[in-house]
């Protein structure tokens, strides 16, 4: 039992390592990152400092490239033969698209929430459990507890504590949502990074996501691709505007929404809400 | 809707309803003759012993030998083939699927084979067991039957497999899974109620197919004990008395083809409760 509570404790601490860290201000940083895919150049010699700790909100029209610029931050464009990446993404001065480390590990460095919930093939409880284990933590106790502390993060508990080992599909699209941050922040991701989270969901569970990342960015450094220019405006410490992958301007969004510097965004402004 | 419309319309219903019933007619026919004709013939006797001497002439016994040799051939077959087919259709949709010609290759291959009559791998299963220098054998039968049913389990699990949306794997991915640990923990379990499909549709082909094991699995009126005894199979003892002159040995023939039918309905409705039960909607 003695050591059931160190190794709680240790595990505090590293997620408190977040939240004292604060040496630098930008945990990740891009630097000439061309993307193509055969002729067509998706991102064009992109540069980017996403702030610690704060929320960044990509905004642009679609096909821009947000959702690409998404998938070099956790090398998921690895998948992906026909896309030729080359540049720099540096994540706690680990250049990740030029690593010899195991691309799993640096994945575990980001949560990744999508625009549709993927509940993985099994019950409520071992989803959540799933990117614990990953993590090596074995003891059941450990396993309960960090469950539930991560439902509760992500404000599920109390709605699922009854149904933990049913089936995920029992939840409704939010609750499932939720579910799968849940899972992602169960890695102990350091930043999430979230690709219209929110465009398949009614009103209160968007809602309710967005709250979430209000609060979670105490702890997590949060990219968010957004359609919702009045999400990027709640929401936003810092937003990034794209067209035809390039960076446009990024700023403060009430900098930006208020004195659009390119008729891009201001067209943007007019026409993409 | 104007009435040329409505009239289009009816016209399509009532064809196509005339296309299912008939179907299930006709299946339903096919069964409730098979079961009338093997109404004699089908006792106790039939499905617990093996034919003893005279019974090809109409004496006694009855088809054990071949209800037993088909069992171990098509359950033996199909655990061969799990082994080889699942992680194949594994491998081609998570280790592949950056390599979408290959992938396409392979399918094609495998959609080819499946459609190479039984009585080639017959064949090919001969002209291997002849180079082995095995006998006719259950082994043989085995060997033959698999390479037969492969083709099916691996493109019946990966029709499956293909459907799942690719945001699953990159979400499995995203968690920090290697590929193999999202291959066999989350991807099979997606695919299950196909694995299952697959299972069953093997089963089925390997338990009916009578050209495979013609050559191969050799026949006898003894219940097979080791893997290189021949073993007698369904398909064949219902050829063999169905060629008979004696007519109470023809009946025999389709009390023995209820037998088969029955064994695949009851695999069949097996499996189909099983993946109900274990379907991802539905899981603990
Ligand atoms: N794997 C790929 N192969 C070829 N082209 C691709 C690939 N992935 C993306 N693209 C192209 O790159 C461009 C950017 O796509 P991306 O999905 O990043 O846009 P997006 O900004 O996320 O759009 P949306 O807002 O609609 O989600 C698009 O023109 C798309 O067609
Ligand atoms: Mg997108």
């Amino acid at each position: 039992m003695y050591l059931l509570k160190e190794e709680m404790m240790t595990h505090n601490k590293m997620i408190n390592i977040v939240d004292t860290d604060i040496d630098t201000d930008s945990i990740l940083q891009i630097s000439n990152l061309n993307v193509y895919a055969g002729d067509h150049h998706i991102l064009k010699n992109v540069n980017l400092r996403i702030p610690k700790n704060k929320i960044t909100v990509l905004l642009g029209p679609s096909g821009c490239g947000k959702t690409t610029l998404l998938k070099c931050m956790n090398r998921l464009s690895d998948l992906y033969k026909e896309l030729d990446v080359s540049g720099h993404i540096y994540i706690e001065n680990d250049d990740i698209l030029n690593t010899y480390k195991n691309i799993p590990s640096i994945r575990q460095k980001m949560g990744l929430l999508s625009q549709r919930p993927y509940p993985l093939p099994m019950s409520i409880y071992k989803n959540v459990a799933y990117g614990l284990k990953l993590k090596g933590i074995r003891d059941k106790n450990l396993i309960d507890y960090n469950i539930e502390r991560h439902l509760k993060e992500v404000g599920l508990w109390d709605e699922v504590k009854d149904r933990l080992h049913n089936s995920p599909h029992s939840l409704s699209i939010g609750q499932q949502q939720r579910l799968c941050l849940a899972r992602g922040l169960a890695v102990k991701p350091r930043i999430i990074l979230a690709d219209e989270p929110t465009s398949a969901l009614d009103p209160i569970s968007s809602k309710i996501i967005e709250n979430l990342f209000k609060g979670l960015k105490k702890h997590y450094t949060i990219v968010l691709v957004t359609h919702v220019l009045r999400q990027a405006v709640r929401l936003a410490d810092n937003v990034i505007f794209m067209s035809h992958g390039e960076i446009i301007e990024q700023g403060s969004p009430e900098h930006l929404f208020k004195n659009p510097q390119t008729d891009k965004l201001k067209e943007y402004m007019v026409d993409g809400n | 809707m104007n009435r040329r419309k409505i009239i289009e319309e009816k016209i399509f219903r009532i064809l196509s309803a005339i296309a299912t019933y008939s179907l299930i007619a006709t299946l339903a026919f096919i069964i409730i003759l098979i079961f009338i004709k093997g109404f004699h013939a089908l006792s106790w006797d039939m499905v617990l012993k093996a034919p003893k001497g005279g019974y090809y002439y109409g004496g006694e016994g009855g088809v054990l030998n071949a209800i037993v040799g088909s069992l171990y051939i098509s359950i033996g077959a199909t655990i061969i083939a799990t082994i080889i087919g699942v992680p194949a259709a594994l491998y081609i949709n998570v280790y592949l699927s950056r390599r979408k010609r290959m992938q396409n290759f392979i399918r094609y291959i495998l959609d080819a084979l499946w459609g190479v009559p039984s009585i080639v791998y017959g064949a090919f299963g001969f002209t291997l067991m002849l180079f082995l220098g095995m006998n006719a054998s259950l082994l043989a039968g085995i060997i033959t039957v698999s390479f037969l049913i492969i083709p099916i389990v691996v493109r019946t699990f990966d029709e499956v497999l293909c459907n799942i949306p690719k945001g699953l794997h990159e979400a499995t991915l995203a968690l920090g899974s290697t590929r193999t640990e999202m291959a066999f923990k989350i991807i099979f379990k997606q695919g299950f109620p196909g694995f299952i499909t697959a299972l069953l549709l093997a089963f089925g082909r390997g338990i009916g197919d009578a050209a495979s094991v013609l050559f191969t699995a050799g026949y006898t009126d003894l219940i097979p004990i080791h893997l290189d005894e021949p073993a007698a199979t369904l398909p064949l003892a219902i050829f063999f008395q169905l060629s008979s002159p004696i007519p109470e040995v023809r009946e025999r023939a389709f009390a023995a083809a209820a037998i088969l039918t029955i064994i695949i309905l009851v695999i069949s409705l097996t499996a189909r409760f099983l993946s109900k039960k274990y379907s991802i909607s539905n899981l603990k």
